[in-house]
């Protein structure tokens, strides 16, 4: 038998440390998602990509699963990205992760690549990662000797198509479709995919999972940072206010990502071996240190909400409260444990 | 199913050994003499019988690659293609139904021009279920720019694969080759094979170098933006450009094999007994066998009947069929395949050479015949009827029109 054979996880490959940046002071000037690109005004997934690529760096490969970020992102002449980019298929980014950190892995260790640790991200929609691609995403996180990043932004629709649901739109959410009709006021009637905790609890070998929110950028940044240090595959899920599929002004992204936040829609937390750690706000709401705002202060800021009567706001408040006061990991995991 | 353990039958003679293998496992013995650094698996018979080989030899430690075992055959095909563009030589294959699970994968491998080589254990698609050989699975590629060979025994397997790799990684192709091995017939059939050395694969297979398409920090390019109606026409032509280039290719690479290796084969055909022959018999894969062996026993009694074999489909050997073939009185095409629909409902090889004979001057007649589908065997006594109907065709005493069904129920 050959060490070189047996050998599973490779110092040079695994150690790396990207410390925490402390806050917006301490992050570096240097962008590597730049200039070219033709995302909409108001794009949270755009910020996305580009503080996701200042957190990981030069020495990266950047995978892009097709969808919005791909689309508007790299247009040919005039791409904006500085470190290596690579398309990938809609539902393809689980493997386009496992492919490139395969083929770096043989590489190196055959001698045919100079030894360093390059960090492999692919990134995918909600389309591209909760529907198309779960199970190539699945497939990923049990490798755990590859060392590699999952990110899916999540804007909560096939937002590059023409806004069509995903099992990742929100409950009720008027879409090309799912539109209000003069019969039927809600045409979607499917709760979004808890993905982050799917994932997480479906591959415990995985060593972190994240939600995040460029309301929060910082953390964010720092998430990606842990991604690629803790080593082997990891996911991230970071929900993205979508000016064009939520149907608000692009000036109010940034609000509406605090206000999934603070409405207990959208809870922070890490997963990272193995336990649960919620931070900024969902801590405190966690915690009992705030109280969670109604879901309606969030829900009637959007157009695709509009068509919503009492009823449908009170339907999801009460679906809402559920996840905070029934769950057996409040905001995290569903199921309760019998009486 | 399981494949054994070492194949039997094993003697050292120079410049390599011989043994008794299945074209799967001659496959296998050529991913490992190329040092292929990733290759992905997914089960579906009968291809699958490659992975199984290539899995003992990793876990025997006779062969040091990235394996993994994919979820899908989707994944399969889109995790060797990623792992091609930094730099990894790949291998991965399939079989019916599953290569079309690939399809989207394999849609942009080609696009993409990434030098993979799959192996496809040919067999019928679903449904009704067959586990048997029929061409559409690798057939249905043809267009998007993979290069397609079929072959006919295990060491033609061996070696092909070796070119495969040769052609499909030439910096003028760059485009993916999948050689074609007929389910059951070639994948599960042993012959003796001379496995060759490393130093003479060496000498004849250089090193995967992606040059300045290389995917890596050093090297920060974007590949496959989105170039609309502003690029992708030039980017095709270019793709059509790197097939055209593939005949010249092909042919260094057939004679550069010949000379490192000893054994010596036309590149895009074989000829078999084609002198002087009035009537002839084309087809693809091992249906060769018992078509050589009827054209013997047809010889034997004085007629004048000879085979081309049809190695490459893409790129079609449209000169060498013409020169073959423009000679003889008739043409009886034996397609393991069927194209619905299609001009004269014939098989998809028989309507490719119609077209390559056409500017032909004293075309041959040419006449349609399907079998052995669903891997359905197809015997001397089936090739000479077919041949003796190919006579009649010749002579203006059959509509060659049409299309025959071979060996069927009615």
């Amino acid at each position: 038998m050959s060490d070189v054979i047996t050998e599973t996880l490779d110092d040079y490959i695994k150690t790396q440390v990207l410390e925490a940046w402390k806050g917006p002071k301490t992050v570096p000037e240097q962008e590597y998602f730049t200039s070219g690109h033709r995302t909409c005004q108001g794009c949270e997934s755009a910020l996305v990509m580009k503080l996701m690529a200042k957190a990981a760096g030069p020495r990266t490969i950047i995978l892009g699963s097709t969808g919005c970020m791909y689309v508007a992102n790299t247009t040919y002449l005039s791409t904006p990205w500085s470190v290596p980019w690579m398309h990938t298929q809609l539902g393809s980014s689980g493997s386009a992760a496992t492919g490139t950190a395969a083929g770096l892995r043989a590489l190196m260790r055959k001698g045919k690549m100079e030894k360093e640790r390059i960090n492999v991200i692919a990134f995918c929609g909600d389309g591209g990662g909760a529907d198309m691609g779960l199970s190539a995403i699945s497939a990923a996180l049990q490798h755990t000797e590859y060392n590699l990043l999952i990110l899916m932004y999540d804007n909560e629709s096939y937002a590059n198509t023409d806004i069509q649901v995903s099992g990742s739109s929100p409950y009720g959410a008027n879409s090309t479709f799912s539109p209000p009709g003069k019969e039927r006021r809600i045409m979607h009637r499917r709760w979004k995919k808890n993905t982050a905790p799917m994932l997480a609890a479906g591959h415990p070998e995985c060593k972190y999972v994240a939600t995040v929110c460029m309301s929060y950028a910082v953390e964010a940044m720092n998430a990606v940072r842990k991604a690629l240090s803790i080593g082997g595959p990891t996911f991230i899920h970071s929900l993205d206010p979508c000016p064009k599929g939520w149907d608000y002004d692009p000036m109010f992204s940034h609000e509406l990502g605090e206000l999934a936040v603070e409405t207990g829609i959208w809870p922070l937390y890490e997963i990272e071996e193995g336990k649960i750690k919620m931070y900024g706000k969902s801590k405190r709401i966690v915690n009992g240190q705030m109280k969670r705002k109604p879901v309606q202060d969030y829900l009637l800021r959007q157009g695709r909400f509009a068509h919503f009567i009492d009823e449908d706001i009170e339907y999801f408040q009460a679906k809402t409260d559920e996840m905070w006061e029934k769950w057996l990991i409040p905001g995290v995991l569903p199921f309760s444990a019998e009486a | 199913m399981n494949p054994p353990k070492t194949a039997t039958a094993e003697q050292i003679v120079i410049g390599g050994s011989e043994e008794l293998i299945s074209g799967s496992e001659a496959i296998a013995h050529a991913c490992r003499l190329a040092d292929v650094d990733v290759i992905t698996a997914y089960p579906i018979r009968p291809y699958d019988t490659v992975m199984q080989y290539v899995s003992q030899m990793i876990s025997d430690g006779d062969f040091d690659c990235e394996f993994i075992v994919a979820e899908s055959e989707h994944s399969q095909f889109e995790i060797v293609k990623h792992a091609s563009a930094v730099g990894a030589r790949v291998f991965v294959g399939s079989s019916g139904v599953g290569w079309f699970y690939a399809f989207e994968a394999m849609a942009v491998t080609a696009g993409l021009r990434m030098p993979m080589v799959a192996m496809v254990g040919n067999r019928a698609l679903d449904d009704p279920g067959a586990f048997g050989v029929e061409h559409n699975d690798a057939l249905a590629v043809r267009d998007l720019g993979w290069m397609l060979v079929w072959v006919e025994t295990p060491q033609e397997a061996l070696d092909t694969a070796l070119i495969a790799y040769r052609v499909a990684e030439d910096k003028r192709i760059f485009l993916p080759c999948a050689v074609s091995c007929d389910g059951a017939f070639l994948t599960h059939s042993q012959a003796i094979v001379n496995v060759p050395d490393q130093a003479t694969v060496d000498s004849f297979l250089p090193r995967y170098d992606r040059g300045d398409k290389l995917l890596h920090p050093d090297n920060p390019i974007t590949i496959a933006p989105q170039a609309n109606e502003d690029w992708v026409m030039e980017i095709r032509r270019q793709s059509d450009a790197a097939m055209r280039r593939a005949r010249g290719v092909i042919t260094e690479a057939y004679e550069d094999f010949g000379d490192k290796f000893g054994r010596e084969q036309e590149p895009f055909i074989e000829r078999y007994m084609m002198e002087d022959a009035e009537i002839a018999l084309v087809g693809m894969g091992t249906l060769a066998l018992p078509v050589k062996v009827a054209v013997r026993k047809m010889r034997a009694e004085g007629r004048k009947v000879g085979f081309v074999r049809v190695r490459w489909f893409r790129p079609f050997p449209t000169e060498e069929l013409q020169d073959a073939l423009s000679d003889v009185e008739a043409v009886g095409v034996i397609d393991r395949d069927y194209g619905f629909g299609s001009s004269f409902h014939s098989g998809v090889l028989a309507n490719e050479l119609r077209a390559a004979l056409y500017p032909v001057e004293n075309q041959p007649k040419i006449v349609s015949f399907i079998a052995g589908l669903g891997g359905r065997e197809v015997n001397t006594d089936n090739v000479i009827v077919i041949a003796g109907m190919v006579a009649d065709a010749a002579s203006g005493g059959m509509n060659d029109q049409d299309t025959y069904w071979i060996g069927v129920r009615e």
